[in-house]
């Protein structure tokens, strides 16, 4: 147990044991262990190749690790194919953005919304009353999602043409429509500049306080780490390096060794 | 990233009316079914029966279309599924008496049941790997339909003839006529179903797997379930042409069946437009009607002058008569204003 965990005395919303993954001979991630707790922005570190990716992969069951677990509260999601994994609550977004491109933004956050509501081919094409009942109601919360997140103007646009930080804010729309319990986000600042960088930030914060939602924030900006997260993880080689609150990790001798290079080398 | 706004907790619960991309306006849909309508009103026998092969073929565009156009899987064993559609409503009407009308359900589950079960499989494969598949499984079905251990029921290289049905309740019809209505309203119904379905829940997996796999599997797609689904759903509605073109033409043979049908479903989805579902017509009339034009410039010739055609029809409009049409909307909003 974590010492947050026996200061709080609650068991944590996921928890990752002991995970290590390798591919052919190499070790991407050695026995990776952390836990977050309900309304945490966790910030997980590292530099280049350090296993950020792979532990968020492995999150969202696109990569099985060789062993350990991931407990979803106190379940383990590992015996859970992909496609299953959104509704139980994980949402996620994508390191370069994976919109379907050729679809509206309305339709694009409309799939998100694919693992709370239930259908069948029959019924779909006949249009049934209870379908489009559940159509309208997917269509409403759509819409208060797009507003939430300033896409209204753009909703019947295909996203392909749209502007990068835009299509950042598309994924999020996409992954907020599952009402997701903690929200992955795989470097949501990259290709943003430094102002959009602080707006991001602040949007991510809103997120938690208001739609009550757990962030894992895998992230190269330190300054946004720094600024917004609760509790930092820091990774290199495929191992834990620190964690605790952004200033211990930030003070963490091996950090700043990772970072920067040690004196002697 | 802009400021972003409060909550809006009022949300329109019915949106305006977005940019259908593969569809067509209520107006313009009801022009074309006037159109469908009326036009065999006023032609000769011959000419309804090439427009019933038109619906026919129409459907069977409509049902690739579902499957390259929604889920981007690629198929050129269209003509295995109709031949199985064809030959479910001969064998019934032949063998069994059957209600040539209540056929066609059947041949549609039968082949549905075919085109979800050859998916299986088939969900190893992508783009051009699964075309070539599937056009394994064409160039087997005529050779399969001749097999002796099913003679009794197909005929063999004979085929099956099949008895065309008189129009119902005494109407003063001919029988083209009456056929031509029968299929015209199978298929406006099919249409209608086909379009509910892409604008659906369903649809929208089928897009989202067509556009980026992983991505729909992470928002919760099945993404097995959907390509197979969408391979039934393709299967069913070509086997309702199958069973349809079986009806009109009175006959079936192995022979009737082959690769060449398969590419030309193809060639018509191209033409038409891939993903724009009224577009299956154009497509359909493309690949009855062309032939037949390059068999009027050159009877020798015919097969090089078709060539030249759809080189033209692909080299001037790539999209399409998709295409067209978007030139043609964006040309009458010039006029409006």
């Amino acid at each position: 147990m974590t010492q947050a965990q026996l200061a709080q005395g609650k068991s944590p919303l996921l928890a990752v044991r002991d995970v290590s993954v390798v591919f052919g001979g190499i070790i991407a991630l050695n026995g990776v262990s952390f836990d977050m707790q309900k309304g945490q922005i966790l910030g997980l570190i590292g530099p280049n190749g350090a296993g950020k990716t792979t532990l968020f992969n492995c999150l969202s069951r696109l990569y099985q690790p060789s062993s350990g677990d991931i407990l979803m509260e106190g379940a383990s999601i590992l015996t859970r194919p992909p496609h299953r994994i959104a509704e139980i609550g994980i949402g996620r977004t994508f390191q370069n953005v994976a919109l379907f491109p050729n679809l509206s933004v309305m339709d694009n956050v409309r799939v998100g919304t694919h693992a709370r509501t239930s259908s069948d081919i029959i019924s779909d094409s006949l249009k049934l009353a209870w379908v489009r009942r559940g159509e309208a109601d997917v269509n409403k919360k759509v819409h208060e999602i797009l507003a939430y997140l300033d896409l209204e103007d753009v909703a019947h646009t295909i996203v392909s043409g749209l502007p990068f930080g835009t299509q950042k804010r598309v994924e999020l729309a996409r992954a907020l429509a599952a009402d997701p319990k903690i929200l992955l986000l795989d470097e949501p600042a990259g290709g943003l500049n430094h102002e959009e960088v602080y707006v991001l930030g602040d949007l991510i914060r809103r997120i938690r306080d208001e739609r009550h939602m757990t962030v894992l924030l895998v992230e190269h900006h330190m300054g946004l780490v720094m600024s917004i997260a609760d509790h930092v993880v820091a990774l290199n080689f495929g191992r834990k390096l620190a964690e605790g609150t952004p200033a211990q990790v930030q003070a963490d001798p091996d950090v700043i060794k990772a970072y920067l290079g040690s004196k002697d080398q | 990233m802009s400021a972003v706004e409060d909550v809006v907790t009022e949300a329109p619960a019915v949106e305006a009316v977005p940019k259908r991309a593969m569809t067509l306006g209520f107006g313009t849909s009801l022009v074309m079914l006037a159109l469908l309508l009326l036009v065999p009103l006023f032609v000769k026998n011959f000419i309804i029966f090439q427009l019933t092969m038109l619906l026919i073929y129409g459907l069977a565009v409509l049902a690739l279309n579902i499957l390259t156009g929604g889920s981007g899987q690629f198929s050129l064993g269209q003509s295995a599924f109709y031949a199985v559609g064809a030959y479910t409503s001969a064998i019934l009407m032949e063998h069994a008496d059957m209600n040539y009308a209540l056929t066609l359900p059947i041949a549609g589950i039968i082949c549905f049941a075919f085109g979800f079960l050859f998916g299986q499989p088939a969900l190893r494969l992508s783009g051009v790997y699964l075309a070539l598949a599937t056009f394994a499984l064409a160039t087997a079905m005529p050779q399969l339909l001749k097999l002796g251990f099913f003679e009794h029921w197909t005929g063999g290289v004979q085929g099956l003839v099949v008895t065309k049905p008189d129009a119902p309740f005494g109407l003063p019809m001919s029988q083209d006529m009456w056929l031509y209505y029968f299929t015209l309203a199978i298929t406006v119904g099919i249409y209608v179903a086909s379009v509910n379905l892409l604008r659906s829940r369903s649809g929208r997996a089928f897009m989202a797997i067509r556009d980026n796999e992983i991505a729909a599997s992470a928002m919760g797609v099945d993404v097995a379930l959907y390509k197979t689904l969408a391979f039934g759903v393709s299967a069913g509605i070509t086997g309702v042409a199958g069973g349809l073109g079986a009806i009109a033409v009175q006959f079936v043979a192995p022979d009737g069946y082959t690769i060449t049908l398969a590419i030309s479903l193809f060639l018509g989805m191209v033409v038409g437009g891939v993903g724009w579902l009224p577009g299956s017509i154009v497509g359909s009339a493309f690949i009855i009607f062309v032939p037949n034009i390059a068999e009027g410039i050159s009877k020798g010739l015919s097969g090089a002058v078709f060539g030249v055609l759809l080189f033209l029809v692909i080299f001037l409009v790539p999209h399409g008569a998709r295409q067209v049409a978007m030139v043609a909307q964006q040309l009458i909003g010039k006029l409006k204003k």
